[in-house]
């Protein structure tokens, strides 16, 4: 009744379950930081641990003390309202970027696709200290620094590679021929692209704008940079707040921000799924 | 031949491509097509036939020459207003619209009514006998439907021209049958003009008004079916099309229609002149494999070879031979079954005969 074959002798069993749990601690160590946090955050008292009351399971030991006082606190509330604000703009420019680039990247008779691409993908690779320290100086130039504008741009430029690879990948199973079908049809190229490219590549491209989205959401070293007080973000606000007030409103947020983040992850699955569907035509 | 332009619907006048600036894909294409023609280019794989059509969609440039439809040059006619229909080999159907949409697509480019759209869509539905399937997606047809939507949707507006290419390559044997027998039937219906592209000669006999025979980028024969197997142009044409025995000879009189050749075995063999010049000493002789007896015949007969036997193949239909001659060139003869097929041993001298109307000399080292 042995789930292992016959042939497997003493030593087989045992690295099986040596290597199963290895495993399961390596996730482990790996989740428990995230998942503590969110217990921690409900916390009545002001503490970063686990009160005998929490670990007694008992309701009055918890409460959503932490979540009232984020919506009570101006700069919480200016910072998420930054956040969104600085994420769906910059998502929404490095999406239109980054698909005009990918489909032109994609046409055979493009020149130095290469050099093109490797620039494009940069701020992917550059350390974000460097490209930080560059567009603050840049920026002084414009007076762009502690503008919504300037981080809108900056944080574009972190999320455009996502959606270049992204779309890329769309465009990858692309059959060239179906655009020529529908030019050969009537369509003129803004049209054909329109009503035939678009439509396909959409999931590829509305998952390179959610990465745009979530690059931007967390970022914080050019919001050190470029951001006046008017435009702090979410990082920022936390990383000023471990050093002023220190209080479990950080790990409220903190489990907003796994909450919105799990939410994302479910929408690129989904639409992953969906992309499969339409290319098999169903 | 005749360049009158009003003779012919669609010419193409020393059509040259070239992808890289260095090697021509296509040397010197030269068609004309008649109204309500259906022409198809048959060639190997790699001989330019998708290049050609390409050219003629608007998808690819013409690197020299001009092809014009009634006259006028389409080289500056962007390709979504030249209105061509094309079906493709991928089919290239929309994958996330309908059957309906699909075919309703060109109209809605043409910005129809959208009463008269549903009204044409209906009928070319009807048309293709899918009438139950508007509201199905691409995905959800079998390859034999949706060749049938592509047909439709490249039909659907009328098109003054058709390009198809290898539109039944994806296809089984039967349903590839069926297909053809039903883009036929349409194409008589309708009446619209035809550029097939294929690599199946059977395909190309059956479904075409003219064949142009392609080859290395040049047109090697372009004729009639008919013409093309019993009267082919020269040794590729000849080879290329249906089975052929090759014999090499020299020749030994030149007249304007036949000449003399002498072949291995001693013989004289009188041919039909293909495109042997006048100065020529080499040619190739090519005799069909059913039109070839072996004595004792009651079939009257030209030529006369004699030839070792080798072996013999029951096929079911016909009994299929094997000779060798002296110079040990391979003989084929096919003898249909219901005739007396006598039995040889092995090295035995058989006499093989033929008449010269079925027989051609060609040009040696054509390519
Ligand atoms: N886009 C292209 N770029 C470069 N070479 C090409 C391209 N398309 C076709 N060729 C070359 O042109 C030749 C003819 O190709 P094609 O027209 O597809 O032939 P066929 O359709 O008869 O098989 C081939 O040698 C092929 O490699
Ligand atoms: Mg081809």
């Amino acid at each position: 009744m042995s789930k292992f074959p016959h042939y497997f002798s003493i030593w087989d069993k045992a690295s099986h379950y040596g290597l199963k749990w290895t495993a399961w601690a390596v996730l482990f160590f790996l989740m428990l930081p995230i998942l503590v946090i969110i217990p921690l955050s409900f916390n009545v008292e002001p503490y970063f641990t686990f009160t005998d009351g929490m670990l007694r399971l008992d309701p009055d030991a918890y409460s959503l003390r932490w979540y009232k006082e984020i919506f009570s606190d101006d700069k919480w509330v200016l910072a998420i309202q930054n956040s969104f604000f600085i994420g769906i703009f910059a998502a929404l420019l490095a999406t239109v970027i980054g698909t005009v680039a990918a489909v032109g990247l994609s046409r055979p008779e493009m020149p130095f696709k290469r050099l093109i691409t490797a620039l494009l993908l940069s701020p992917m690779i550059v350390p974000l200290i460097i490209i930080a320290a560059g567009m603050f100086f840049f920026y002084t130039r414009f007076n762009l620094v502690g503008s919504y504008l300037g981080l809108i741009i900056a944080h574009a430029t972190l999320g455009t590679p996502f959606v270049i690879i992204t779309v890329t990948a769309a465009l990858t199973g692309f059959d060239r021929s179906l655009y020529n079908a529908a030019l050969s049809a009537g369509a003129a190229p803004l049209k054909a692209f329109w009503d035939i490219v678009v439509p396909l590549i959409r999931p590829g491209v509305i998952s390179g704008g959610l990465f745009a989205f979530v690059t931007s959401f967390d970022e914080v070293v050019l919001v050190l940079f470029l951001a006046g007080p008017g435009q702090r973000t979410i990082p920022k606000q936390m990383f000023s707040g471990l050093r002023e007030q220190i209080n479990p409103t950080i790990l409220a947020v903190a489990t907003l921000l796994i909450v919105v983040s799990v939410a994302f992850l479910m929408t690129l699955e989904f639409l992953r799924r969906r992309a499969e569907r339409i290319r098999s035509g169903q | 031949m005749s360049s009158k332009s009003d003779s012919s619907f669609l010419q193409f006048k020393n059509v040259k491509k070239s992808y890289d600036q260095k090697t021509l894909v296509v040397k010197d294409f030269n068609l004309d097509v008649k109204k309500g023609e259906f022409v198809t280019l048959l060639g190997p794989s790699g001989s330019g036939k998708t290049t050609v059509l390409m050219m003629l969609a608007g998808f690819e440039s013409i690197t020299s020459g001009d092809i014009t439809i009634q006259g006028e040059s389409i080289k500056r006619t962007a390709p979504y207003r030249r209105n061509i229909g094309m079906v493709f080999q991928s089919y290239a159907l929309f994958p996330h619209l309908t059957v309906s949409e699909n075919l309703g697509y060109p109209l809605s480019v043409r910005k129809l009514d959208k009463s008269d759209i549903k009204a044409k869509v209906g009928n070319y539905l009807k048309l293709i006998e899918l009438e139950a399937f508007g509201d199905r997606y691409p995905g959800q047809l079998s390859g034999g439907q949706r060749q049938r939507v592509a047909l439709a949707r490249a039909l659907i507006y009328e098109p003054r021209l058709v390009l198809m290419d290898e539109p039944l390559g994806a296809l089984d044997k039967k349903l590839r049958e069926q297909m053809q027998f039903e883009i036929s039937h349409l194409h008589h219906r309708l009446g619209f003009t035809v550029i097939y592209v294929t690599h199946d000669q059977t395909e190309a006999l059956t479904m075409s008004s003219r064949i142009a025979v392609f080859n290395n980028g040049v047109v090697q024969q372009c004729a009639p079916p008919d013409d093309l197997y019993e009267r082919p142009s020269n040794a590729f044409v000849a080879g290329f099309i249906g089975e052929n025995n090759f014999i090499s000879g020299n020749v030994s009189a030149h007249k304007k229609k036949t000449v003399s050749v002498a072949v291995p075995g001693g013989r004289k063999i009188v041919a039909q002149n293909a495109d042997v010049g006048s100065g020529e000493k080499n040619c190739i002789i090519s005799i069909r494999p059913e039109k070839i007896f072996i004595q004792p015949t009651a079939h009257a007969y030209d030529n006369e070879i004699t030839a070792k036997f080798v072996a013999r193949y029951y096929v079911g239909d016909f009994i299929r031979y094997n000779f060798r001659l002296a110079d040990r060139t391979e003989i084929t003869v096919k003898v249909l079954n219901d005739l007396a097929a006598p039995e040889f041993s092995e090295d035995e001298d058989a006499k093989l005969v033929w008449l010269t109307k079925d027989c051609f000399a060609f040009r040696k080292e054509r390519q």
